[in-house]
Protein backbone atom coordinates (compact mmCIF):
# COMPACT_ATOMS: atom_id res chain seq x y z
CA UNK A 1 0.00 0.00 0.00
CA UNK A 2 1.03 3.67 -0.65
CA UNK A 3 -0.31 7.12 -0.27
CA UNK A 4 -0.55 10.36 -2.76
CA UNK A 5 0.08 13.19 -0.72
CA UNK A 6 -0.67 16.52 -1.92
CA UNK A 7 2.47 18.65 -1.00
CA UNK A 8 0.81 22.19 -1.08
CA UNK A 9 -2.59 23.32 -0.47
CA UNK A 10 -4.78 24.04 -3.43
CA UNK A 11 -7.72 23.13 -5.37
CA UNK A 12 -8.14 20.06 -6.93
CA UNK A 13 -8.64 20.93 -10.68
CA UNK A 14 -8.40 17.60 -12.30
CA UNK A 15 -8.66 14.01 -11.29
CA UNK A 16 -6.47 12.23 -14.11
CA UNK A 17 -7.04 8.89 -12.87
CA UNK A 18 -10.15 6.73 -11.25
CA UNK A 19 -10.38 3.93 -8.79
CA UNK A 20 -9.25 0.65 -10.13
CA UNK A 21 -6.61 2.38 -13.01
CA UNK A 22 -3.34 0.68 -13.28
CA UNK A 23 -0.47 3.03 -12.58
CA UNK A 24 3.28 3.86 -12.87
CA UNK A 25 5.13 5.26 -10.49
CA UNK A 26 6.15 8.77 -11.72
CA UNK A 27 2.15 8.94 -13.26
CA UNK A 28 0.07 11.86 -12.23
CA UNK A 29 -3.00 11.34 -10.12
CA UNK A 30 -4.29 14.73 -9.87
CA UNK A 31 -3.41 18.23 -10.60
CA UNK A 32 -3.63 20.84 -8.05
CA UNK A 33 -4.24 24.53 -8.51
CA UNK A 34 -3.02 27.11 -6.01
CA UNK A 35 -2.12 30.53 -6.41
CA UNK A 36 -2.60 30.86 -10.31
CA UNK A 37 0.02 27.34 -10.69
CA UNK A 38 -0.93 24.43 -11.49
CA UNK A 39 0.85 21.75 -9.97
CA UNK A 40 0.61 17.82 -11.18
CA UNK A 41 1.14 14.98 -8.20
CA UNK A 42 2.27 11.84 -9.39
CA UNK A 43 2.57 8.24 -7.62
CA UNK A 44 5.64 7.49 -6.25
CA UNK A 45 4.70 3.71 -6.73
CA UNK A 46 3.09 1.64 -9.33
CA UNK A 47 -0.31 -0.32 -8.55
CA UNK A 48 -3.87 -0.17 -8.93
CA UNK A 49 -5.85 2.97 -7.54
CA UNK A 50 -7.55 1.66 -4.77
CA UNK A 51 -8.98 4.57 -3.18
CA UNK A 52 -9.47 8.00 -4.77
CA UNK A 53 -9.73 10.63 -1.55
CA UNK A 54 -10.72 13.77 -3.41
CA UNK A 55 -12.92 14.98 -6.20
CA UNK A 56 -12.71 18.12 -8.77
CA UNK A 57 -12.91 21.48 -7.29
CA UNK A 58 -12.02 19.76 -3.49
CA UNK A 59 -9.80 21.91 -1.14
CA UNK A 60 -6.67 19.80 0.12
CA UNK A 61 -4.39 20.85 2.82
CA UNK A 62 -0.32 19.94 2.57
CA UNK A 63 0.04 16.19 3.84
CA UNK A 64 -3.52 15.50 2.70
CA UNK A 65 -3.78 11.91 1.30
CA UNK A 66 -5.23 12.32 -1.99
CA UNK A 67 -5.23 8.40 -3.29
CA UNK A 68 -4.35 5.16 -1.77
CA UNK A 69 -2.45 3.10 -4.40
CA UNK A 70 -2.23 -1.33 -3.60
CA UNK B 1 -12.31 65.35 -10.01
CA UNK B 2 -14.20 62.62 -8.92
CA UNK B 3 -15.61 62.53 -5.52
CA UNK B 4 -16.05 58.75 -5.31
CA UNK B 5 -13.92 56.20 -6.82
CA UNK B 6 -14.26 52.25 -6.58
CA UNK B 7 -10.92 50.05 -6.73
CA UNK B 8 -11.86 46.66 -8.50
CA UNK B 9 -9.21 44.94 -7.23
CA UNK B 10 -7.31 43.36 -4.07
CA UNK B 11 -3.85 43.06 -2.01
CA UNK B 12 -1.18 46.12 -2.10
CA UNK B 13 -2.53 47.56 -5.51
CA UNK B 14 -6.01 48.60 -3.73
CA UNK B 15 -4.05 49.92 -0.92
CA UNK B 16 -1.48 52.00 -3.52
CA UNK B 17 -5.02 53.38 -5.12
CA UNK B 18 -6.47 54.16 -2.38
CA UNK B 19 -3.51 55.84 -1.05
CA UNK B 20 -3.84 58.24 -3.66
CA UNK B 21 -7.52 58.50 -3.47
CA UNK B 22 -6.66 59.84 0.12
CA UNK B 23 -4.63 62.45 -0.73
CA UNK B 24 -6.47 64.06 -3.12
CA UNK B 25 -9.92 64.13 -1.24
CA UNK B 26 -11.48 61.23 -3.11
CA UNK B 27 -13.89 59.03 -1.31
CA UNK B 28 -13.13 55.31 -1.65
CA UNK B 29 -15.02 52.21 -2.45
CA UNK B 30 -13.53 48.85 -2.11
CA UNK B 31 -15.49 45.34 -2.82
CA UNK B 32 -13.79 42.17 -1.93
CA UNK B 33 -14.25 38.35 -1.76
CA UNK B 34 -15.20 36.05 1.28
CA UNK B 35 -11.61 35.45 2.00
CA UNK B 36 -10.23 38.82 1.85
CA UNK B 37 -12.41 39.79 4.81
CA UNK B 38 -9.62 40.42 7.02
CA UNK B 39 -7.12 42.36 4.41
CA UNK B 40 -5.79 45.54 4.86
CA UNK B 41 -6.96 47.14 2.04
CA UNK B 42 -10.76 46.28 3.43
CA UNK B 43 -10.25 48.66 6.90
CA UNK B 44 -8.84 51.58 4.76
CA UNK B 45 -11.36 52.17 2.24
CA UNK B 46 -13.53 54.29 3.02
CA UNK B 47 -16.61 51.85 1.95
CA UNK B 48 -16.62 48.32 2.01
CA UNK B 49 -18.64 46.21 0.01
CA UNK B 50 -18.53 42.17 0.29
CA UNK B 51 -18.68 40.77 -3.36
CA UNK B 52 -18.48 36.92 -3.01
CA UNK B 53 -17.15 33.88 -2.36
CA UNK B 54 -13.38 33.36 -2.44
CA UNK B 55 -12.82 32.42 -5.76
CA UNK B 56 -12.09 35.20 -8.52
CA UNK B 57 -15.11 34.12 -10.82
CA UNK B 58 -17.20 34.09 -7.91
CA UNK B 59 -16.05 37.80 -6.90
CA UNK B 60 -13.58 39.53 -8.57
CA UNK B 61 -14.57 38.83 -12.20
CA UNK B 62 -17.98 39.87 -11.54
CA UNK B 63 -18.58 42.33 -13.70
CA UNK B 64 -21.96 42.73 -12.90
CA UNK B 65 -21.80 42.78 -8.79
CA UNK B 66 -19.66 45.55 -8.99
CA UNK B 67 -21.35 47.77 -11.51
CA UNK B 68 -24.20 47.39 -9.32
CA UNK B 69 -21.74 48.31 -5.89
CA UNK B 70 -20.27 51.38 -8.18
CA UNK B 71 -23.94 52.38 -8.79
CA UNK B 72 -25.33 51.81 -5.32
CA UNK B 73 -22.36 54.21 -3.89
CA UNK B 74 -22.11 56.79 -6.71
CA UNK B 75 -18.61 55.95 -7.32
CA UNK B 76 -18.55 57.83 -10.57
CA UNK B 77 -15.07 55.47 -11.55
CA UNK B 78 -13.88 52.57 -11.07
CA UNK B 79 -9.74 51.93 -11.05
CA UNK B 80 -9.29 48.04 -11.70
CA UNK B 81 -5.90 48.23 -10.75
CA UNK B 82 -3.72 45.51 -12.34
CA UNK B 83 -4.63 41.60 -13.37
CA UNK B 84 -8.27 40.45 -12.27
CA UNK B 85 -10.19 43.08 -14.72
CA UNK B 86 -8.07 45.54 -15.50
CA UNK B 87 -7.44 44.46 -19.21
CA UNK B 88 -11.36 43.22 -19.58
CA UNK B 89 -12.92 44.48 -22.55
CA UNK B 90 -16.36 43.54 -21.45
CA UNK B 91 -15.65 45.23 -18.17
CA UNK B 92 -14.63 48.45 -19.70
CA UNK B 93 -17.75 48.81 -22.18
CA UNK B 94 -20.14 48.07 -19.32
CA UNK B 95 -18.54 50.82 -17.52
CA UNK B 96 -19.11 52.95 -20.02
CA UNK B 97 -22.60 51.82 -21.24
CA UNK B 98 -23.45 52.86 -17.13
CA UNK B 99 -21.25 56.22 -17.34
CA UNK B 100 -18.75 55.26 -14.70
CA UNK B 101 -15.42 56.24 -15.78
CA UNK B 102 -12.82 53.19 -16.45
CA UNK B 103 -9.95 54.47 -15.24
CA UNK B 104 -8.14 53.26 -18.43
CA UNK B 105 -8.07 53.51 -22.12
CA UNK B 106 -10.68 52.65 -24.19
CA UNK B 107 -12.17 48.93 -24.72
CA UNK B 108 -11.14 49.07 -27.97
CA UNK B 109 -7.79 50.01 -27.28
CA UNK B 110 -7.48 47.75 -24.95
CA UNK B 111 -9.03 44.73 -27.23
CA UNK B 112 -6.26 45.45 -30.32
CA UNK B 113 -3.34 45.33 -27.64
CA UNK B 114 -5.23 42.12 -25.71
CA UNK B 115 -3.89 40.02 -28.69
CA UNK B 116 -0.71 39.40 -28.94
CA UNK B 117 -0.42 38.58 -32.60
CA UNK B 118 -2.98 41.69 -33.39
CA UNK B 119 -0.60 43.90 -31.15
CA UNK B 120 2.39 42.98 -33.31
CA UNK B 121 0.77 43.95 -36.47
CA UNK B 122 -0.04 47.13 -35.31
CA UNK B 123 3.56 47.90 -33.67
CA UNK B 124 5.20 46.90 -37.32
CA UNK B 125 2.91 49.30 -39.03
CA UNK B 126 3.80 52.27 -36.60
CA UNK B 127 7.43 51.21 -37.42
CA UNK B 128 8.52 49.47 -33.73
CA UNK B 129 10.38 47.15 -33.96
CA UNK B 130 9.20 43.95 -33.89
CA UNK B 131 10.80 40.05 -32.99
CA UNK B 132 11.02 37.99 -36.20
CA UNK B 133 8.25 35.40 -35.90
CA UNK B 134 4.75 34.77 -37.04
CA UNK B 135 2.08 37.49 -37.67
CA UNK B 136 -0.61 35.00 -38.23
CA UNK B 137 -1.76 32.31 -36.13
CA UNK B 138 -0.41 28.66 -36.16
CA UNK B 139 -3.14 26.59 -36.65
CA UNK B 140 -0.97 23.11 -36.42
CA UNK B 141 1.87 21.69 -35.07
CA UNK B 142 3.36 21.34 -38.31
CA UNK B 143 3.03 24.31 -39.42
CA UNK B 144 4.87 25.47 -36.38
CA UNK B 145 8.03 23.13 -36.72
CA UNK B 146 8.37 24.33 -40.52
CA UNK B 147 8.40 27.46 -39.69
CA UNK B 148 10.86 27.08 -36.60
CA UNK B 149 13.23 25.24 -39.09
CA UNK B 150 13.04 27.85 -41.26
CA UNK B 151 14.14 30.45 -37.96
CA UNK B 152 16.23 28.12 -36.56
CA UNK B 153 15.78 26.85 -32.84
CA UNK B 154 15.40 28.05 -30.16
CA UNK B 155 11.94 29.48 -30.86
CA UNK B 156 9.25 31.04 -28.21
CA UNK B 157 5.80 29.37 -28.89
CA UNK B 158 3.41 32.25 -27.49
CA UNK B 159 -0.67 32.21 -26.83
CA UNK B 160 -1.77 35.26 -28.53
CA UNK B 161 -3.97 35.78 -25.84
CA UNK B 162 -1.59 34.88 -23.11
CA UNK B 163 0.08 36.76 -20.29
CA UNK B 164 1.64 36.19 -16.75
CA UNK B 165 3.62 33.61 -19.13
CA UNK B 166 0.32 31.23 -19.32
CA UNK B 167 0.71 29.56 -22.55
CA UNK B 168 4.03 30.75 -23.44
CA UNK B 169 7.11 28.00 -24.08
CA UNK B 170 10.86 27.83 -25.12
CA UNK B 171 11.05 24.66 -27.57
CA UNK B 172 14.08 23.77 -28.88
CA UNK B 173 13.43 20.58 -31.27
CA UNK B 174 10.61 19.54 -33.47
CA UNK B 175 9.51 17.05 -31.16
CA UNK B 176 9.12 19.53 -28.22
CA UNK B 177 7.31 22.00 -30.59
CA UNK B 178 4.92 19.38 -30.73
CA UNK B 179 4.10 18.29 -27.18
CA UNK B 180 4.32 22.57 -26.46
CA UNK B 181 1.80 23.14 -29.39
CA UNK B 182 -1.06 21.18 -28.02
CA UNK B 183 -0.60 21.52 -24.09
CA UNK B 184 0.06 25.82 -24.36
CA UNK B 185 -2.81 26.09 -26.80
CA UNK B 186 -5.01 23.79 -24.17
CA UNK B 187 -4.01 26.00 -21.24
CA UNK B 188 -4.45 29.33 -22.83
CA UNK B 189 -7.96 28.26 -23.94
CA UNK B 190 -9.03 27.21 -20.24
CA UNK B 191 -7.17 30.58 -18.89
CA UNK B 192 -8.02 33.27 -21.57
CA UNK B 193 -11.16 31.72 -23.75
CA UNK B 194 -8.70 31.72 -26.51
CA UNK B 195 -5.99 28.92 -27.98
CA UNK B 196 -4.66 30.67 -30.60
CA UNK B 197 -0.84 30.23 -30.51
CA UNK B 198 2.34 32.29 -32.69
CA UNK B 199 5.63 32.09 -32.85
CA UNK B 200 8.58 34.34 -32.05
CA UNK B 201 12.47 33.82 -32.51
CA UNK B 202 14.33 33.62 -29.00
CA UNK B 203 15.78 36.66 -28.48
CA UNK B 204 19.60 35.64 -26.99
CA UNK B 205 20.85 36.80 -23.83
CA UNK B 206 17.76 39.16 -23.87
CA UNK B 207 16.88 42.34 -21.11
CA UNK B 208 13.04 42.43 -20.71
CA UNK B 209 13.11 46.52 -20.19
CA UNK B 210 9.94 48.34 -20.57
CA UNK B 211 8.99 52.10 -21.09
CA UNK B 212 6.10 53.91 -18.96
CA UNK B 213 4.03 56.22 -20.94
CA UNK B 214 1.30 58.68 -19.80
CA UNK B 215 -1.11 60.11 -22.38
CA UNK B 216 -4.03 62.34 -22.09
CA UNK B 217 -7.06 63.82 -24.10
CA UNK B 218 -5.31 65.83 -25.67
CA UNK B 219 -2.78 64.91 -27.71
CA UNK B 220 -0.25 64.92 -25.34
CA UNK B 221 1.42 61.62 -25.20
CA UNK B 222 5.17 61.16 -23.20
CA UNK B 223 7.19 58.45 -21.53
CA UNK B 224 8.67 58.24 -17.90
CA UNK B 225 11.99 55.94 -19.23
CA UNK B 226 12.23 52.95 -18.62
CA UNK B 227 11.99 49.72 -15.77
CA UNK B 228 14.41 47.00 -16.21
CA UNK B 229 12.48 43.93 -15.13
CA UNK B 230 14.89 40.88 -16.45
CA UNK B 231 15.17 39.16 -13.10
CA UNK B 232 12.35 36.87 -13.24
CA UNK B 233 11.11 32.94 -12.48
CA UNK B 234 8.34 30.94 -14.55
CA UNK B 235 8.02 34.49 -16.99
CA UNK B 236 6.84 36.00 -14.07
CA UNK B 237 8.80 39.48 -12.52
CA UNK B 238 11.03 39.19 -9.29
CA UNK B 239 13.36 42.05 -9.46
CA UNK B 240 12.86 45.52 -11.27
CA UNK B 241 14.95 48.43 -11.43
CA UNK B 242 15.00 51.83 -12.80
CA UNK B 243 17.23 52.65 -14.70
CA UNK B 244 18.09 49.66 -16.96
CA UNK B 245 21.97 49.02 -16.01
CA UNK B 246 22.07 48.14 -19.81
CA UNK B 247 20.91 50.78 -21.72
CA UNK B 248 23.14 53.90 -22.81
CA UNK B 249 22.07 57.55 -23.04
CA UNK B 250 20.98 57.24 -26.77
CA UNK B 251 19.32 53.64 -26.38
CA UNK B 252 16.80 55.03 -23.38
CA UNK B 253 15.95 57.91 -26.40
CA UNK B 254 15.38 56.12 -29.26
CA UNK B 255 13.56 53.43 -26.82
CA UNK B 256 11.31 56.50 -25.36
CA UNK B 257 10.77 57.64 -28.38
CA UNK B 258 9.47 54.31 -29.75
CA UNK B 259 7.05 53.48 -26.76
CA UNK B 260 5.86 57.35 -27.44
CA UNK B 261 5.17 56.51 -31.34
CA UNK B 262 3.39 53.40 -30.54
CA UNK B 263 1.12 54.81 -28.03
CA UNK B 264 0.20 57.46 -30.26
CA UNK B 265 -0.19 55.15 -33.16
CA UNK B 266 -3.56 53.59 -31.49
CA UNK B 267 -4.75 56.79 -30.01
CA UNK B 268 -4.01 55.44 -26.65
CA UNK B 269 -5.25 57.12 -23.72
CA UNK B 270 -4.18 57.13 -19.67
CA UNK B 271 -0.76 55.39 -17.98
CA UNK B 272 0.51 52.47 -19.66
CA UNK B 273 3.49 50.42 -20.74
CA UNK B 274 5.40 49.02 -24.02
CA UNK B 275 7.80 46.04 -22.94
CA UNK B 276 10.19 45.34 -25.32
CA UNK B 277 13.32 42.97 -25.01
CA UNK B 278 16.70 44.29 -25.49
CA UNK B 279 19.76 42.40 -26.49
CA UNK B 280 23.61 42.85 -26.07
CA UNK B 281 24.31 45.00 -28.83
CA UNK B 282 21.40 47.57 -27.88
CA UNK B 283 18.92 45.80 -30.28
CA UNK B 284 15.16 46.33 -28.66
CA UNK B 285 12.39 44.34 -30.50
CA UNK B 286 8.67 44.85 -29.19
CA UNK B 287 7.29 42.55 -26.91
CA UNK B 288 3.33 43.49 -25.86
CA UNK B 289 1.50 46.23 -24.11
CA UNK B 290 0.29 46.85 -21.16
CA UNK B 291 -3.07 48.52 -21.31
CA UNK B 292 -2.97 49.51 -17.23
CA UNK B 293 -0.76 50.36 -14.10
CA UNK B 294 1.75 47.69 -13.38
CA UNK B 295 2.80 46.21 -10.61
CA UNK B 296 6.32 47.65 -10.91
CA UNK B 297 5.48 51.02 -11.24
CA UNK B 298 7.09 52.54 -7.83
CA UNK B 299 9.95 52.19 -9.11
CA UNK B 300 9.42 54.82 -11.76
CA UNK B 301 7.23 56.87 -9.23
CA UNK B 302 10.16 57.06 -7.33
CA UNK B 303 12.66 57.92 -9.74
CA UNK B 304 10.93 60.68 -11.17
CA UNK B 305 8.96 62.00 -8.81
CA UNK B 306 5.37 61.31 -10.24
CA UNK B 307 2.24 59.81 -8.70
CA UNK B 308 1.21 57.56 -11.56
CA UNK B 309 -1.75 56.98 -9.66
CA UNK B 310 -2.38 60.39 -9.57
CA UNK B 311 -1.84 61.03 -13.27
CA UNK B 312 -4.35 57.89 -13.71
CA UNK B 313 -7.23 59.72 -12.35
CA UNK B 314 -6.36 63.10 -13.76
CA UNK B 315 -6.82 62.30 -17.08
CA UNK B 316 -9.50 59.90 -16.84
CA UNK B 317 -11.00 62.81 -14.86
CA UNK B 318 -10.55 64.62 -18.65
CA UNK B 319 -7.25 66.62 -17.21
CA UNK B 320 -4.18 67.46 -19.46
CA UNK B 321 -0.76 66.01 -18.23
CA UNK B 322 0.60 69.26 -16.51
CA UNK B 323 4.56 68.48 -17.36
CA UNK B 324 6.18 68.42 -20.60
CA UNK B 325 8.78 64.98 -21.71
CA UNK B 326 11.19 68.00 -21.08
CA UNK B 327 10.53 68.65 -17.50
CA UNK B 328 10.84 64.67 -16.79
CA UNK B 329 14.60 63.87 -15.56
CA UNK B 330 15.94 60.68 -13.82
CA UNK B 331 16.56 60.90 -9.90
CA UNK B 332 18.58 58.28 -8.51
CA UNK B 333 17.79 54.78 -9.04
CA UNK B 334 14.90 52.29 -7.56
CA UNK B 335 15.03 48.53 -7.17
CA UNK B 336 11.56 47.19 -6.56
CA UNK B 337 11.71 43.05 -5.13
CA UNK B 338 8.39 41.20 -4.85
CA UNK B 339 7.61 39.41 -1.61
CA UNK B 340 6.17 36.37 -3.29
CA UNK B 341 4.69 33.24 -0.58
CA UNK B 342 6.38 30.41 -2.05
CA UNK B 343 8.73 28.09 -1.46
CA UNK B 344 12.40 29.79 -2.99
CA UNK B 345 13.91 27.04 -4.86
CA UNK B 346 10.90 25.23 -5.91
CA UNK B 347 8.80 28.32 -6.55
CA UNK B 348 5.96 26.34 -5.19
CA UNK B 349 2.87 28.33 -3.67
CA UNK B 350 3.18 28.31 0.05
CA UNK B 351 -0.20 29.24 1.58
CA UNK B 352 -0.95 29.56 5.02
CA UNK B 353 -1.25 31.99 7.99
CA UNK B 354 1.45 34.52 8.35
CA UNK B 355 2.08 34.50 12.46
CA UNK B 356 4.33 37.41 12.34
CA UNK B 357 5.26 40.41 9.76
CA UNK B 358 7.46 42.86 9.64
CA UNK B 359 8.35 45.36 7.28
CA UNK B 360 11.39 47.19 7.06
CA UNK B 361 11.13 50.85 7.67
CA UNK B 362 14.05 54.00 7.18
CA UNK B 363 14.34 56.65 4.45
CA UNK B 364 15.26 54.75 1.64
CA UNK B 365 12.63 52.10 1.65
CA UNK B 366 8.92 52.08 0.60
CA UNK B 367 6.60 49.11 1.28
CA UNK B 368 3.38 48.39 -0.63
CA UNK B 369 1.65 45.55 1.55
CA UNK B 370 -1.47 43.46 1.11
CA UNK B 371 -0.78 41.37 4.24
CA UNK B 372 -0.36 41.77 8.54
CA UNK B 373 0.40 39.75 11.19
CA UNK B 374 -2.25 36.68 11.77
CA UNK B 375 -3.34 36.97 8.50
CA UNK B 376 -4.09 34.34 6.15
CA UNK B 377 -2.57 33.52 2.77
CA UNK B 378 -5.49 31.71 0.67
CA UNK B 379 -4.26 29.51 -2.50
CA UNK B 380 -7.06 31.43 -4.29
CA UNK B 381 -4.83 34.24 -5.55
CA UNK B 382 -1.57 35.15 -6.77
CA UNK B 383 0.98 34.48 -3.95
CA UNK B 384 2.46 38.05 -4.00
CA UNK B 385 2.15 39.35 -0.59
CA UNK B 386 4.06 43.00 -0.92
CA UNK B 387 6.70 44.69 -2.49
CA UNK B 388 9.79 45.78 -1.12
CA UNK B 389 11.43 49.30 -2.51
CA UNK B 390 14.22 51.01 -2.11
CA UNK B 391 16.09 54.19 -3.62
CA UNK B 392 19.60 55.17 -3.79
CA UNK B 393 21.70 58.12 -5.41
CA UNK B 394 23.16 55.50 -7.69
CA UNK B 395 22.83 51.96 -8.62
CA UNK B 396 25.36 50.90 -5.80
CA UNK B 397 23.71 52.87 -3.22
CA UNK B 398 20.14 51.38 -3.70
CA UNK B 399 21.74 47.66 -3.71
CA UNK B 400 23.00 48.19 -0.15
CA UNK B 401 19.86 49.53 0.89
CA UNK B 402 18.29 46.51 -0.23
CA UNK B 403 20.47 44.15 0.83
CA UNK B 404 19.90 45.68 4.72
CA UNK B 405 15.88 46.24 4.23
CA UNK B 406 15.63 42.59 3.54
CA UNK B 407 17.84 41.74 6.11
CA UNK B 408 14.93 43.16 8.07
CA UNK B 409 12.20 41.49 6.68
CA UNK B 410 10.14 39.43 8.78
CA UNK B 411 7.75 36.79 8.02
CA UNK B 412 6.82 33.93 10.24
CA UNK B 413 4.48 31.17 9.52
CA UNK B 414 4.59 31.08 5.45
CA UNK B 415 7.53 30.24 3.46
CA UNK B 416 8.48 32.97 0.94
CA UNK B 417 11.50 34.05 -1.41
CA UNK B 418 13.56 36.08 0.43
CA UNK B 419 16.43 33.63 0.68
CA UNK B 420 16.23 33.88 -3.18
CA UNK B 421 15.97 37.81 -3.62
CA UNK B 422 19.04 37.44 -0.84
CA UNK B 423 20.90 35.75 -3.23
CA UNK B 424 20.28 37.71 -5.95
CA UNK B 425 21.11 40.95 -4.13
CA UNK B 426 24.42 39.12 -3.23
CA UNK B 427 25.59 37.79 -6.64
CA UNK B 428 28.34 39.60 -8.64
CA UNK B 429 26.72 39.37 -11.93
CA UNK B 430 23.55 41.43 -10.24
CA UNK B 431 25.89 43.75 -8.70
CA UNK B 432 27.69 43.82 -12.19
CA UNK B 433 24.44 44.60 -13.75
CA UNK B 434 24.26 41.27 -15.65
CA UNK B 435 20.19 41.12 -15.29
CA UNK B 436 19.54 39.05 -18.34
CA UNK B 437 15.92 37.08 -18.31
CA UNK B 438 18.18 33.77 -18.22
CA UNK B 439 19.83 35.23 -14.77
CA UNK B 440 18.03 33.01 -12.23
CA UNK B 441 18.57 30.01 -14.35
CA UNK B 442 21.93 31.13 -14.45
CA UNK B 443 23.27 32.33 -11.67
CA UNK B 444 20.82 31.04 -8.88
CA UNK B 445 19.12 27.80 -9.32
CA UNK B 446 20.90 24.81 -8.48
Amino acid sequence: MSEVIANMAGNVWKVVVKEGDSIDSGQDVVILESMKMEIPIAAEASGSIKELKVNEGDFVNEGDVIAVIE
Amino acid sequence: MFQKVLIANRGEIASRVIRTCKRMNIKSVAVYSEADAEAPFVSEADEAHLIGPARVNESYLQVEKIINVAKETGAEAIHPGYGLLSENVDFARRCREENIVFIGPDADVIEKMGSKLAARKSMEAAGVPIIPGTNEPLETPEEGIKLANEMGYPVMLKASAGGGGIGMQIVHSDDELTKAFEGNSRRAEQFFGDGTMFMEKVVENAHHIEIQVLADHDGNTLHLFERECSIQRRHQKVVEEASSPLLTEQTRSEMGDAAVRAAKSINYKNAGTIEFLADEDQNFYFLEMNTRLQVEHPVTEEITGVDLVEQQLRIANGESLSFKQEDLKIDGHAIEVRIYSEDPETFFPSPGTITAFEAPTGDHVRNEVAVKANYQVTPYYDPMIAKLIVKGNNRDEAIGHLKEALSAYKVEGIKTNIPLLQKIVENQSFKDGQTRTSFIDEHIKK
